[in-house]
């Protein structure tokens, strides 16, 4: 097993420093379309349908939907100690922004490599806003 | 990011808590999107919802001293008086939507209750300054209207009340408000119910970037049809801002839309077909229904008394409920002009100031309800009630047969 790792830079939108295992949704997301009870993903036709999100390190595209219930959404998984344990945004949207501001979700973007090159689900990712840096290690053989 | 004194004074905590916690929503916005300065708005519009996470942060707020400087509009969550005598919802359900009024009063809002806004309760000039959360009142707002607001939140829009300001980057920009992409409309748009098919299209096209529609056949849009395009362009994406070529305002050429710069090959077209298959994989089921929903976003008054020309006088099926959400002017209208009044001998029921995504309708979950709106059906969907998508004069002739096929 590979145990190389490769650090980025980013840049910080909310303060934090986090590691867990990667989800990679290469769909745009709305987080009340996600099951507090298990941060399980239940919108039908999503990219990531199914997986679920909790104290993960989420590779996300956007957020997009409602401007009201994204923020549930957040308020929910925050209640259930089930928010992602970090975000990486591809493409930042202000709800998304507004929603992580309030329950201090820990987020990042503009990564130095395109998000979705170098990470894969089931890496190990390491985000660290204050420094502005991502870590990866690779878990594939 | 600039801030004067008395904003530096807020962040800090001089104002006490709660201006600081508005203060810091904008701050944060300001740097991620890199504004210069906070502009002073004199008219913002909450998407409150009655839903924990929005009125936590409006008592939250509001426990830490702050009111409003600008009276905001705001959405609906539900008519609990009226409800209630046909719903039962539990006691912890009834308690959040009282707290939910009791702080927006408290805040100083307008109690408006009504989702689009930019139709009757808070309708911008063209060019001005304002902070509109509800993702289908800021597309129509900023492409119909041309006033200049962000995709804000329940929350970055109550921050923004609260100041008086917001961060001035992003739609209040000039250069940001030209076209990213074009899209070819070929397909022939006859109603709102296909401006909001094509508009669930164009927001999965266009995610957050702000698509430029040329159609091939003349359009006319009306209220309704900018309405529902926008409410699906920001349900499957999240659309703030569009352009029609020789249509709205500030796309009078397709060069114009585009800010004068080169004008990009198309994206996509969009045909008929395109839309027919939407509409089949939007719906997961077709059989019997036992509810019509209509109004997400909130109906109009005419489109009550379109509703009232298609039933022409039939009933609705004894196992099926249909429910209009209209705005509550439209409701007192169809009061004053006896329409309610003739709809219910139908079987069809009206309520304002209620939005579909509210625990009084759980009695309906398990089973497949239909509706006009692709958006209410996505909502829904975390409630567990399934939807089948139709043409209103569809479920008008669904309503009667108590199934759709």
């Amino acid at each position: 097993m590979s145990q190389d790792v490769k650090s980025y830079k980013c840049r910080k939108i909310v303060k934090g420093c986090a590691g867990g295992e990667a989800v990679v949704s290469r769909d745009a997301m709305c987080f009340y379309l996600t099951d507090p009870e298990t941060g399980e993903v239940i919108e039908r036709n999503h990219a990531i349908h199914g997986k679920s999100i909790a104290n993960k390190i989420l590779v996300l595209k956007s957020g997009k939907g409602s401007s009201v219930v994204q923020v549930d959404g957040f308020y929910q998984l925050w209640m259930k100690h089930n928010l992602p344990a970090a975000i990486i945004l591809v493409e930042t949207e202000p709800v998304i922004v507004s929603a992580a501001v309030m329950v201090e979700c820990t987020m990042v973007d503009r990564m130095e490599a395109d998000p979705y090159e170098v990470i894969e689900d089931g890496d190990h990712v390491e985000v660290d806003a204050e420094k502005g840096e991502v870590r990866v290690r690779k878990e594939a053989a | 990011m600039f801030l004067t004194d008395e904003e530096k004074r807020i962040l800090d905590g001089s104002e006490g808590p709660g201006k600081q916690k508005a203060m810091e929503m904008l701050y944060a916005l300001g740097l991620t999107f890199d504004a210069e300065k906070l502009i002073p708005v004199k008219r913002a519009h909450v998407a409150l919802s009655g839903q924990e996470g929005d009125t936590y942060w409006c008592e939250l707020l509001v426990s830490g001293g702050a009111t409003c400087a600008i009276t905001p509009t705001t959405n609906p969550y539900w008519d609990t008086c009226y409800l209630t005598k046909f719903y039962e919802v539990t006691k912890e359900e009834l308690d959040l939507a009282n707290r939910t009024g009791e702080a927006y009063r408290k805040i100083g809002a307008k109690l408006t209750y009504h989702c689009a806004p930019g139709l009757s309760t808070g309708v911008p000039f063209f060019g001005e300054h304002i902070a509109y959360s509800e993702s289908s009142a800021t597309p129509y707002v900023n492409g119909a209207l041309g006033a200049r607001s962000n995709r804000e939140s329940s929350i970055s829009a109550l921050a923004a009340a609260v100041i008086g300001k917001t961060p001035y980057y992003g739609f209040h920009i000039d250069e940001n408000r030209h076209g990213h992409l074009l899209i070819e409309v070929e397909a022939d748009v006859k109603d709102c119910y296909d401006w909001g098919i094509l508009g669930h299209v164009v927001g999965e096209l266009a995610g957050y970037h702000n698509p430029v529609l040329r159609f091939k056949h003349k359009v006319n849009p009306g209220p309704e049809d900018y309405l529902y395009f926008g409410a699906e362009a920001a349900t499957s994406g999240a659309v703030a801002m569009y352009h029609m070529v020789g249509v709205t305002p500030e796309a009078p050429t397709i060069e114009a839309a585009f800010g004068g710069g080169k004008v990009p090959a198309a994206a996509a077209v969009i045909t008929d077909k395109d839309l027919k298959d939407r509409e089949a994989k939007l719906t997961p089921a077709t059989g019997d229904i036992n509810l019509v929903m209509l109004g997400c976003p909130h109906y109009t008054y005419d489109q009550i008394l379109e509703i009232d020309r298609l039933f022409a006088g039939r009933k609705v099926s004894h196992n099926t409920a249909f429910w209009i959400l209209a705005e509550a002017g439209a409701v007192e209208l169809a009061e004053r002009s006896h329409l309610r009044q003739k709809l219910e001998l139908l079987g069809v029921r009206m309520v304002g100031d209620t939005c579909i995504d509210e625990p009084c309708w759980k009695s309906f979950e398990g089973h497949l309800g239909l509706t006009d709106s692709p958006k209410c059906a996505y909502y829904r969907e975390r409630r567990g009630q399934p939807f089948a998508i139709r043409r209103l004069s569809e479920c008008v002739e669904a309503a009667i047969k108590g199934r759709i096929d």
